[in-house]
């Protein structure tokens, strides 16, 4: 889109129009960080340690300053990142939760997908029981990924299903067990709550469940990601993130307070509604990313 | 805290050496100006509308003599509160234009996830609260389980949805169900579209077939109140290519400020029409400006306070 003016493109016509780098150019690079949903308080203290550097002197170039900038924002990111490998536990229990349609269920849906073609036993729990066919739109995935979905009906208790589907994943010696759960905001108290006793009854089964608590953030979301990030790891402990929606123009700029601040490693990355759409997060590509010019 | 304590704190301690103050001076709206961008960008309004907010709101606010009952801070906010709830269409009638011979079709469209099918279910409700008689058709032959999904929202609330499978092509489909409408007495057709990126041009050009068929007299743009910097592209595109008649923000029970409401109608024009208060299918009212710009502002009932003064 013309008005997605990248970093580097903006950073580059920035460098070009001026001599040194000044305190014109960091307020600008303000602007840029903002544009890229990095949020103010991360903004300000990377445009911080930039100008601390310029106090020093150590920034007149303009690709020594590009260069700073990106290892400023790879610092936060540098959470070890990995795919999730379910070796530490049969069944090894993620339980994926997050806000409404950020995108839990069709990542799901990816997920099962690639530990079938790792040629591991996939089971999924259709812990949503609220939204409108949920379980049939989960019953869809796990056609196409092949595997097996755990279900009860509409409206049926969440807490009861997660203990439905860790019983069968048990019983049927799965590797795997992914819980979904309804999409809810992090400020409703009373389904928070329902989250929490999801996670004891997993606990009561196998203790140590779930292994991976995966919270799921939509790239186009801005500043509110931050706070769904810490009410979520608050209330359910999250161990990890996946990033959806990351083939729109959005950049996702979030995960670098959310990296920054909470220190969540980010496992995954969306980029498609497809069943291959799911890439493991690669910080060099994402900060690169961050600094594209859009085509 | 909230917001309110904080802009008012900040504002506060910029005027505090200014107590007394008859007029605002380019001088002292300066600092306070740059508290007002910090907060519209914390809300998520995009960087490029906050920096034109601003400068209208310095306009403004230069020269202005302070009112008795206020104090500089309390003036530069009202100014502040003043213009933002004018961009939001404060006062605007923003109810639904279905003066058309019917079955009238509205058609939502927006980004994956954003609430549409949602939304459709809970505009059915409302006009059907308006006697209206509508019919709900589900164009979304992508997601998984969209069909079922608002099928299920129609027995729900005893709405009829139009009969079809994945395998329809969308246009007919919507084609198909107009029809339906006319000869079974249906005054309005509800279009659920799949969720699409606004720059995936195949999926954009089949909502300007549909819209080339059907004519939709109202064309809403479904959005996500949680959405960061890239709601302007995002609407502005949406916009561009279908011409929106509207937009339906959703997810506002939440926390986030919603800023996006703010820069998707300084880049569109368009009227914000209904808001999406929750998941039930009762929770769709129609749009206020001026709660909308105390929400971005973070500011609570203290405002009304101001308003009276
Ligand atoms: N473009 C794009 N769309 C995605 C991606 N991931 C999911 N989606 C779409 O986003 C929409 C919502 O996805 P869901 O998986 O239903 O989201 P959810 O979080 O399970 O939603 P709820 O259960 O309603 O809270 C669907 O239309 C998906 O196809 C992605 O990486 N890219
Ligand atoms: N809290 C809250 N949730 C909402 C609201 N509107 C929709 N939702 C939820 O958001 C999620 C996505 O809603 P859908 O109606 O499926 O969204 P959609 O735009 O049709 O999604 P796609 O068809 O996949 O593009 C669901 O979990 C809804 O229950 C709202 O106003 N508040
Ligand atoms: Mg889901
Ligand atoms: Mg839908």
């Amino acid at each position: 889109a013309k008005t997605q003016a990248s970093l580097v493109g903006r950073i580059d016509a920035l460098l070009r129009g001026c001599q040194g780098v000044d305190e014109e150019l960091l307020e600008e690079l303000e602007e840029i960080l903002i544009t890229a949903d990095l949020g103010m308080k991360t903004t300000q203290q990377l445009i911080q340690s930039l100008e601390m550097r310029l106090d020093k002197g150590q920034l007149n170039d303009p690709d020594v300053l590009r260069e700073a900038l990106k290892g400023e924002i790879r610092d936060r990111l540098m959470q070890e990142s990995a795919p999730l490998d379910p070796q530490r536990a049969t069944p090894f229990v993620i339980m994926v939760v997050g806000v409404n349609g950020v995108g839990k269920t069709t990542t799901i849906g990816k997920l099962a997908h690639q530990y079938v073609q790792q040629g591991k036993k996939v089971l999924v729990g259709a812990g949503d029981t609220f939204r409108a066919a949920a379980a049939e739109q989960l019953e869809v995935w796990g056609q196409r990924a092949g595997v097996e979905v755990i279900r009860q009906a509409a409206g049926s208790d969440p807490a009861a299903v997660a203990f439905d589907a860790i019983k069968a994943a048990q019983a049927r010696k799965a590797d795997v067990l992914l819980l979904d759960t309804a999409g809810r905001l992090h400020t409703k108290v009373n389904l928070m709550e329902e989250l929490k006793k999801i996670r004891r009854v997993l606990d009561r089964e196998m203790p140590g469940a779930p292994h991976e608590t995966l919270l799921v953030v939509d790239a186009t979301t801005g500043q509110n990601a931050l706070v769904q990030a810490r009410l979520f790891q608050e209330a359910v402990s999250v161990s990890g993130l996946a990033l959806t929606k990351l083939d729109g123009t959005a950049r996702g700029g979030m995960l670098v307070a959310i990296g920054g601040e909470l220190g969540l490693p980010i496992h995954y990355v969306g980029i498609g509604e497809g069943i291959e759409d799911l890439r493991p997060f690669d910080p060099d590509l994402f900060v690169e990313a961050l600094f594209r010019q859009d085509g | 805290m909230t917001m309110f304590d904080n802009l008012t704190d900040k504002l506060d301690s910029v005027f505090k050496k200014l107590r007394g103050q008859g007029r605002l001076t380019e001088d002292n709206i300066k600092q306070s100006m740059r508290e007002v961008r910090l907060v519209l960008l914390e809300a998520d309004v995009n960087f490029r509308v906050v920096k034109n907010f601003v400068a209208t709101v310095r306009e403004r606010a230069v020269g202005q003599e302070v009112l008795k009952s206020l104090n500089p801070a309390q003036q530069v906010i009202k100014v502040v509160r003043d213009e933002l709830g004018r961009l939001m269409g404060e006062g605007e009638d923003n109810s639904l234009d279905l003066a058309a011979r019917p079955p009238v079709p509205i058609m939502l469209c927006g980004l994956q996830g954003a609430g549409k099918t949602t939304s459709c279910g809970k505009l059915a409700l409302q006009l059907r609260r308006q006697k209206r008689n509508p019919l709900l058709v589900p164009a979304d032959v992508y997601r998984p389980a969209a069909i079922e999904q608002l099928k299920t929202l129609g027995k729900q609330l005893n709405i009829p949805v139009f009969d079809s499978n994945p395998d329809v092509d969308p246009v007919k489909l919507c084609t198909d169900a107009r029809e339906f409408a006319e000869l079974n007495g249906y005054d309005t057709l509800i279009l659920d579209t799949a969720g699409r990126l606004h720059v995936d041009q195949e999926l954009m050009a089949e909502l300007q077939r549909i819209k080339q068929a059907l004519q939709p007299r109202e064309i809403l743009f479904v959005a996500d109140a949680m959405t960061g910097q890239d709601a302007v592209n995002v609407a502005e595109s949406f916009d561009q290519q279908l011409d929106v008649t509207g937009v339906i923000l959703t997810k506002l029970d939440g926390d986030a400020r919603g800023g996006a409401a703010l820069s998707i109608r300084a880049v569109t024009g368009k009227p914000i029409k209904f808001v999406g208060l929750g998941e039930k299918l009762d929770a769709l009212e129609v749009f206020h400006g001026d709660r909308m710009a105390q929400r971005i502002l973070g500011m609570g009932d203290v405002l009304s306070l101001i308003e009276k003064a």
